[in-house]
């Protein structure tokens, strides 16, 4: 089983990359995990994975993308609920790849 | 010689709780678990048999599968004793047999 | 529009006992990506996946109640209860969780999602249907 290790600790993830474990999410994770994909997360970025995780805490479930797209839309502006500005941000789909490093399981309903 | 009897299935999807109650004599101990516990409720289709049996046999329902599935308390039929997993085990080792519904 | 059918869902398990209810719920949501005309049925013990206050922590399963309430999102928004069941097992709508959804046409006006109907009702309803799953 794959591992990531941060601070003396191992977490565990499955073959795509996904913890295995929500529980034991800490932020600094979603930095490594974004570092092994090239990408460097800002503010915007944490916005999103805050919101998933939000999301995940009170429906225990990841949306799907086109749920995800329209609360967005919803909690942080229009011009943030679209998929081109989520897109921009997570280019290997905002489903998908922010919720890997938020440490949920992929989205149910991804299709 | 006492038996305890385990009913895991709902009453009004399964005629199991039915089965065992006919089965069950003076002195048996029916626990009801899992999707079981709905055969503990008042004011339900099952509530009458239910309650004819707890003349000769007494009725319990584990706690925690009841917290699960939302059943309140204080919707339980007059009688019915709420035992945790200790209570389980207890009702197992203070009775002869067990006889697993299911 | 002409590719849009009308998928009904019949929910007739009590949760945890049985894995049915949860992967009900899983279809319909993965279903939701491919914007059909979504209707979910509760019928029989089926009821029971609706309950309020459940709390799974001493079982050691996933309470998946907390879910229903993100079907609203997914723009499912016809959840038909069946009275007859209701009654059979001493419940009333006020047992249930309150879902509701959004409508975007009202200034997101929140809308209950949850209908109390009869069985003649609901075979009616079930009559309408294009694809039917059972869970």
């Amino acid at each position: 089983m794959a591992a990531i290790e941060l601070d003396g600790k191992s977490y565990e993830v499955d073959e795509e990359g996904y913890l295995l474990d929500l529980n034991q999410w800490v932020p600094g994770l979603a930095d490594i995990m974004a570092k092994d994909e090239d990408a460097v997360l800002t503010d915007a970025h944490w916005e999103v994975i805050n919101f998933l995780r939000e999301y995940y805490e009170e429906y225990q479930i990841a949306p799907a993308v086109r749920v995800l797209t329209k609360a967005i839309g919803k909690k942080l502006g229009k011009d943030k609920g679209n998929s081109k500005y989520l897109y921009e941000l997570f280019p290997y789909g905002p489903g998908k790849q922010a919720c890997k490093y938020a440490g949920l399981p992929k989205p149910t309903g991804c299709v | 010689m006492s038996i305890l009897h385990t009913v895991n299935k709902s009453p009004l999807d399964r005629t199991t709780l039915k089965s065992c109650l006919n089965l069950a004599v003076k002195g048996a101990s029916v626990l009801l678990i899992e999707d079981g516990v709905y055969g503990a409720v008042s004011g339900a289709e099952s509530t009458q048999m239910v309650q004819d049996a707890m003349g000769d046999v007494a009725v319990y329902v584990l706690g925690p599968d009841l917290k699960a599935r939302g059943v309140d308390e204080s919707r339980l039929i007059d009688g019915v004793k709420v035992v945790d997993y200790d209570g389980f085990v207890d009702l197992t080792t203070d009775n002869d047999t067990v006889s697993a519904w299911v | 529009m002409s590719n849009v059918k009308k998928f009904m869902y019949i929910n007739n398990k009590a949760p945890y006992g049985t894995i049915y209810a949860w992967e009900s719920l899983e279809v319909v949501l993965i279903g939701a990506a491919f914007d059909q005309d979504v209707s979910l049925m509760f019928t029989g013990d089926g009821v029971y996946q609706l309950m309020k206050g459940q709390d799974t922590k001493e079982v050691g399963i996933k309470n998946f109640s907390p879910t229903y309430a993100a079907l609203g999102d997914y723009d499912i928004n016809k959840i038909y209860v069946e009275k007859e069941s209701l009654d059979a097992r001493g419940l009333t709508v006020d047992d249930l969780m309150h879902l509701v959804w959004e409508d975007e046409d009202e200034d997101w006006a929140e809308k209950d999602s949850i209908r109390v109907v009869t069985s003649a009702e609901l075979a009616e309803i079930l009559d309408q249907q294009d694809v039917v799953l059972s869970f």
